[in-house]
Formats: structure tokens, sequence, C-alpha cells
């Protein structure tokens, strides 16, 4: 059994120890926000917060993260950053498949979290190892410096 | 989700809660065709055509037959509706409609629903608009009786009816236009009139897509359903000899092991509660399989047969003047070889299926792309009959071709599954199962000669092409295979615009046991990159200007030029660039839709693409710039970095360390523009995507000198400093 702070809350999963968190978000406490793309920690679909960082959870076991603040998805838009950012989303039309969005809000939101006026060099750095096939970028990159604005408003 | 069946229209309306506008349109409007049925509206002279839901709580909802993979279609054909109907926008709803190619065909295929060949919209344009107008009629008639107004007084507003001092919303009369005559005929809006198509209407997917609540077939999750993770063979055409499951079967959690196989694919499955258990199953689980027809050549083997078989003419996919003669008397000749590999999809969402077997049939969860296709053939994997299947769609986390799989490949394989494991079953494939899975754009292999008299005019082109067939051995070969010659390998090059007064162009198509398939943009994908590229050599050796050449042999066509100049005027082809920097062009038409693009580059990165596109009217422009920019963004990543090679009949690729795709950092700026157009509406899906790989050689020419003559251009030694 393993015990988790997920979006404020205590949960616990009857999972491996092993088992990354990805899985028990998806598998055991039914939050499928956080999307599976590579399991290797090479696409950022599965980003999470872990104590506020940025985290693939696809390689993270969850025994890792027991006791840690996790975020995802679902609950990002009752911060204000989160909730910024996905208004942001909506209005630059950003998805597409929207498959990889999830991984990209969650990306966007740690970079607001820690830079209020990101410049295009730092967008890049940040949101460089979350990929997205149907190649939204321009319009995740004006997204983000829309909701920089709003937060600085 | 899809629960609308086909059933009598009063059943229809009832299961809504008698609160459903079910639109029929008479069967002239609807393009029937040959052997077309009356279906469930038998009585009436109508064909049962329903799109569009409005509610008490006055929703409109679109029941949109096409697959949203990205590609805009729950905005754009929405708009449609929305349009003719003078609907408020943020009322507007879309939920994908329920395999029934009777009522949800895709009206360019015949009786056939499925989406691809950038035609969701351009085939609904018609068919949805007029599901629009017929539905404002009968609230129009529901208004006209209630206030005992004449129809024509009555006035429509951004989903309010208004006559004198009377107003009402759609839902508040939606249960009265329900009992209203459906109407036989309805008069379109004038396009000056429109006050959604061509404006940019937000997309409706937005928001459950940027709030992690819009639903994949990754995320469904039905009672009792096991996951599924498969191993397959290591090798394309190895069939499996024997295996062991104790292993599998030790690991904690997995709860089944089976051995499945279908008309495309087999292996073992093991089955647990979640994923990662069966993934740690499927890793422990060894089998032996037999090799003997397994297909055992690398890539290297492949392309030294195809070089062989470029040598001879193929079979004639077009023939014009005496392409032979004319080569033999030409002042001067120009050649080049162009060659290309496999290509994976690599959409993010890997291949998945969910299957429930029940005493009824069969019931799937998928993005679905090809849903007559796929229920024929799931059809045949179980023993039922086709109608049997029940397909319910939900979004799909990409596709660029994949889940339009002409064998259902992925399905019928989750349908074995399940009958073998008799549970509900999700199949996952891990990305590594995906991208070693096959069913890649194929391998190609181009020889192209020029012929140029005494001026340095063009007078003979020939044109041969090696690579496998997509559609032979489809239930798709007897409408697209013609003598031979597989229109989707030819196209883009048998069609060549230009004005050549000799011109061959023909085909080999090898039998090679790698599974090939459609991929974004189809034939285009290569014989954009070899004409375009070889049309910019022979620019080169004449000392021609590109776009001036262009120009020049495309006077007979209109909308090629249109583009061509439209892209080089708003690129300022011609105007000094700064020291270390250079453009490229390129120009190509792929299902009616005309692109060209001018790339300016460094040798740090591409400063700037300008993309000009005509794809008729343009429905939501920002959908149509959306599309523009993810098609250059997907044909960067194959034009520089992406290839599937086979070493031994092995797949050297697993994941995106070893199958590179673009990133954030690499993604260029893209400046669209879009040709003012009153023609029909064509797909803007692909047609972006064949198009900037040779733009982007064609500025590696003019800066470097040294032309490019196969993809990915990281094998040309090229890249970014």
């Amino acid at each position: 059994m393993i015990a988790l702070n997920v979006n404020g809350k205590s949960v616990q999963a009857d999972a491996e120890a092993d088992t990354p968190l990805l899985w028990v978000l998806r598998d055991y406490l039914n939050m499928t926000g956080t999307k599976f793309g590579c399991g290797m920690a090479l696409c950022g679909a599965c980003t999470v917060h872990v104590d506020g960082q940025p985290t693939r959870s696809c390689v993270t076991p969850a025994s890792a993260v027991a006791g840690k603040r996790i975020v995802t998805v679902e609950s990002i838009g009752n911060t204000p950053v989160g909730k910024a950012v996905q208004a942001a989303w909506v209005v630059e039309n950003v998805p597409q498949c929207g498959y990889c969005q999830s991984g990209q809000v969650m990306a966007a939101a740690a970079l607001l979290n820690a830079n209020k006026n990101p410049s295009d060099a730092d967008i890049d750095s940040a949101m460089s190892g979350n990929l997205c096939r149907c190649a939204t970028y321009p319009r995740i990159r004006a997204a983000i410096k829309r909701a920089a604005k709003g937060l600085q408003a | 989700m899809n629960t609308i069946r086909n059933e009598s229209r009063r059943d229809f309306l009832k299961a809504a809660g008698g609160l459903l506008l079910a639109v029929s349109l008479p069967e002239t409007l609807a393009q029937s065709g040959p052997g077309r049925t009356m279906g469930a509206f038998a009585a009436a002279p109508f064909q049962p055509n329903a799109f569009v839901r409005i509610g008490t709580d006055n929703t409109v909802t679109v029941i949109v037959k096409h697959l949203e993979m990205g590609q805009g279609t729950y905005t754009g054909l929405p708009t449609l509706v929305a349009e003719e109907l003078d609907a408020d926008w943020p009322q507007m709803r879309a939920e994908g409609a329920p395999a029934d190619a009777k009522r949800y065909n895709n009206l360019f295929w015949g009786e056939a629903q499925g989406t691809g060949g950038s035609t969701a919209l351009a085939n609904s344009y018609e068919q949805l608009r007029k599901a629009g107008a017929a539905a404002r009629a009968m609230l129009v008639a529901a208004a006209a009786e209630k206030w005992k107004a004449p129809p024509a007084e009555i006035r429509i507003s951004h989903g309010t009816l208004y006559w004198k001092n009377q107003r009402a919303t759609f839902g508040q009369l939606a249960a009265d236009a329900a009992k209203q005559k459906v109407p036989e005929d309805v008069t379109l809006k004038n396009p000056k009139d429109f006050i959604y198509i061509g404006k940019p209407a937000r997309r409706l997917d937005a928001r459950a897509k940027s709030t992690g609540s819009a639903q994949f077939t990754q995320d469904v999750k039905l009672p009792g359903m096991l996951t599924a993770v498969v191993l397959h063979p290591p090798r394309f055409g190895a069939t499996l000899k024997s295996f062991d499951a104790a292993k599998a079967k030790a690991v904690k959690g997995v709860v089944d092991v089976v051995a499945f196989s279908t008309p495309v694919s087999n292996g073992v499955a093991v089955l647990a509660k979640d994923y990662w258990t069966a993934k740690k199953g499927r890793d422990a689980l060894t089998a032996e399989w037999d090799e003997s027809n397994a297909f055992k050549l690398g890539s290297a083997e492949i392309l030294a047969e195809y070089k062989k078989l470029a040598a001879t003419p193929g079979t004639a996919a077009r023939k014009e003047g005496d392409t032979e003669a004319a080569l033999k008397t030409a002042s001067r000749t120009l050649e080049a070889a162009y060659e290309f590999p496999y290509l994976a999809h690599a959409a993010m969402e890997p291949m998945n299926c969910v299957v429930k077997l029940d005493g009824a049939g069969c019931e799937i969860w998928n993005g679905e792309q090809f849903q007559t296709v796929d229920q024929m053939l799931v059809a045949k994997v179980l023993g039922l009959e086709p109608g049997q299947v029940k397909l319910n769609q939900i979004y799909a986390g990409g596709g660029f071709g994949r889940r339009a799989n002409p064998h259902s490949d992925y399905l019928v394989e989750a349908a074995a599954i399940a009958k073998a494991a008799r549970v509900p079953v999700k199949l996952v494939w891990g990305r590594e199962d995906d991208m070693r899975a096959g069913w890649y754009r194929p391998m190609y292999y181009h020889t192209l000669k020029a012929g140029l008299d005494a001026s340095g005019n063009l007078v003979a082109w020939q044109h041969v092409i090696v690579g496998q067939s997509i559609l032979t051995g489809t239930a798709f070969e007897g409408m697209m295979v013609k003598d031979g010659v597989d229109a989707t390998s030819v196209e883009g090059a048998a069609n060549l615009p230009y004005a050549i007064p000799n011109l061959a162009v023909s085909l080999h198509s090898p039998k090679i046991g790698v599974p090939v398939q459609w991929w974004r943009s189809v034939g285009s994908t290569h014989t954009a990159f070899a004409t375009e590229c070889f049309l910019d050599e022979i620019a080169r050796e004449t000392k021609k200007d590109p776009f001036e050449l262009r120009r020049a042999l495309l006077a007979k066509h209109p909308r090629h030029k249109g583009v061509l100049e439209l892209a080089a005027e708003k690129a300022g082809w011609g105007k000094p660039l700064a020291a270390g920097r250079a453009r490229g062009i390129a120009v190509h038409e792929s299902f009616n839709t005309f692109v060209a693009q001018v790339v300016e580059l460094s040798k740090d990165r591409i400063e700037r693409v300008v993309c000009a596109v005509d794809c008729g009217v343009a429905v939501n422009p920002n959908i149509v710039a959306m599309q523009m920019e993810s098609g250059i963004g997907y044909g960067l990543s194959a034009a520089l970095r992406g290839a599937i090679t086979l070493k031994d009949g092995v797949v050297e690729q697993s994941n995106f360390h070893d199958y590179p795709v673009l990133r954030m950092n690499e993604m260029p700026r893209i400046e669209t523009y879009i040709v003012p157009s009153q023609e029909k509406p064509s797909g803007v899906g692909e047609p972006s995507t064949p198009v900037i790989a040779p733009a982007l050689a064609n500025a590696i020419l003019a800066l470097q000198g040294k032309p490019m003559r196969a993809l990915p251009l990281s094998t040309q030694g090229f890249t970014f400093a």
C-alpha cells in the first residue's frame, strides 16, 4: 500500500512499490488527465508537480514521492497560475489532438511559478522536454506569454 | 457518449427526451449513391440524416461524423451548422457520431464512413449547412405557429428568434420545432451574409483538452476490464511457435497470459488490472518464434534492390509526348536520385483500443478513423456481422494516418485478445510496441531525368518511382490501384503541374515484408520532395530563378501560381538578405489544396517560414493557420531526422531518443497567408506537410550549393550550427 498526497488529499493505492506515479494516478486513482506517451521521460506528457517541481511521473516510482505534495492537471486550475495558463490555452486555441497538453500545461505552470516574465529562451528551455506531434509550439509560446501578462496585471 | 442508434424518427426523438431535432434531408441533397437504401425513414421521401440536436438547455449539439484527431473537425463542422442556424457560438457543442455508414458516410467515399485524405470539412460543407438550415426552418415554423406570425417576418440572431415584441431561444422552441415538418428543400445563405464562416471561432475542444478532462481511448475504464500488454514477434512475418507463461504469471498481479493471432499480427498478451503489472509480465515472458517466413533484410539491402529496379522504366503512371526521344535529342540532360526511409507516425497517444464482447456482439472504444472498414474486419475475426460491432467514437491523441489502418490492425488485435481472455480488454501498446509494429510510410527511391533544349528550356521529364504499394491487398485496391499503379504511390508526381511537353512517370511496386500505410499527406510526402528539389537543381544548372521558373511553368495552373506568388511576395523573394542567409521555395497541391512555402535559412536555424495556402473558402482561418503550422512541424520532424531503419529485418528505433521529433526550441516562426477564394473548401490537415522538406532543402542548396538528395537531411550531413 502506497500513501500519497495528491491534489491536497491523502490517498492510498494498493500498488507495488516500483509502480511509477503515472500508473498509480491513472490505473489506481482513476485520474486520467496525466498522460502516457513514452515511459522513458522523453516526451513530457506525464508531467506533474512534486513539491512544486515539474516531474515526469512515468519514471518516478510512486513510493519515492510518498509524503510529498503531488499536483496534477486535475487541480492545477485551482491555483492562480494554473488557472491563468488554462485560460490562455483556451483563448490561444492551443490544443489540437490535445493528448500532450496536460503535460504542457503542467510544465508551463511550473515555469510561470518560477519565472513571472519568461523570455523566449526561458520558454524554450522550460518547454523543450514536452513533445507535441501536432506542433502546437507557437501557440504554446503565445499562451505562456498571455498567461504571464495576465498574472502581472 | 454516443447513444444515437439508427432508430425510427419517433424513437430517435423519444431517446433524447422529445427535444431532439432530427434533420433529414432529401436524398438528392445528400449525394446518394447507387444501392443506397432509404433506411429508417423509408416512409418519407427523406434520408435519415441526423446531425443536429437542440436541448431545452439551449445547447446545440452537432453530431460530427468525422474523427477529431487535432485537425479541428469538432470546431469546423459545428461552424457550418451554426452559420445556417444563426446560433450563438458559445451554445455550440460537438459529439462524435456512432458508426453508421448509411447516415454518416463520407460523401466522397460512397457508402463508407471514415476520415482521411483531408476530406472531413470538404465533404460536409453542404451537408451540414443544409442540416443547419433545415433545423433553422423548423425553429422558425415552430415560432410562427406559436406567435401566429408569418415565417418570413421572423428573424434569428445568435440563437434567439424575434418577431415584434416576441422572442424565444432555441431551447424554448426545441420541443415544438421537433413536431414541425422537415423541409423538403432549404435555401442556404449567401456567402456575403456569413457570420461564422471565414471567421476565427474558438475551438470547441480547447477547454477539455487544457484541463485533462478530454477522454481518449487510453482513459477508458470498464467494469472488469483488464489491460493487455503484448509481445510481438521480433521480425515482421514471424509466427509464435511456443511461449512460457510461467515467469509472466509469477509477476504479482498478472491475471492471464494468452496467445493471439489475427490476419496481420500475432503474439502473446499479458493481462493485469493495471498497465505496469501487465508490462512487467510481458517483459518477463519468453517466447520462441518461427522465422522461416520472416522478413530479414535491412534498409541498405532494400535500397540496393530499389536502385536496381529504378534503372528500368516501371509501369506507366503518366505519359505525354515522347520522353525517350526528347531526352535523346536534348541539348543537355540532368539527372538526380532521391532516397526516402520508412517513417513511423509516432502519434503522442500510442495505439490502443478497448473491446468488450458479450452475447449481443462487440463494443469498441477507439479514436475511430475508419468505421466501416473496422466494423467489417473486427466482425470477421470474431465471427460476427459488421452491424454487431458497435463503435464508440472518442478523441484520438493524434493519428497522422495511423488510426486509419486498412487492415484494422490494432483493433483486430484487441478483439482477438478480448476473445481469448473472455474479459473486457484495453490493449495498450507502449511507445516501443507502437514504433516497432510496422505500418510505416514506405521507403521510396526516385530517379529523375530532365532534358533541356539549347536555350535551357525544360523539354523532357522522366520520373521513375520505386516503393511498396500501400493499397494492394486492401479493400481499397479495386478503387485505387489501376493498371498496376497504386494512386497513392504516384500522387504529386503523376499529376505534376509544370508545362513540360514530354513527360513520363512510372512506378515499380516491389513486395517487401514490411507493413506499410499512409502517413500525413501520403504520396506527396516523397513526390513533392523529389519533384520540387529536382526543379531547383534544374533552375540552378540553367541559372534561372527558382520562383520565376516555377511561375513560367505554371501559367495554366492559376491556383498553384496564386499561392506561389503570394508566398514569394510575403517572403520578399528576390530582396537582399543578410549575409549567411538564403531562401528556398516549393509549391505543391495535395487533396485539392494548394500550398507554397518559402524558408529563410541561416546556419543556425530556420529564421522564418512563409506559407501561402489556397483551400477554397477558409471556414475557420485560425484553424487553417494552425494546420499549416502543424503540418510544417510534422514535416520538419521527418525532414531533419525522421527515419525508421531495419537491420536484418529488425527495426532499429524504439522511442523518442532514437526517433527524434521536433521540439519547441526547433520550431520556426511561421506566417500563414490564405488566398481569398469562393471555391468549395478543401482540407487543410495534410497539405502543408509535404512542402516544408523541399522548401528547406532548396534553401540549403541556395545557401551551401549542395543538393539534398535523401531524407532525413541528417543523412546528408545537414544540421544546424
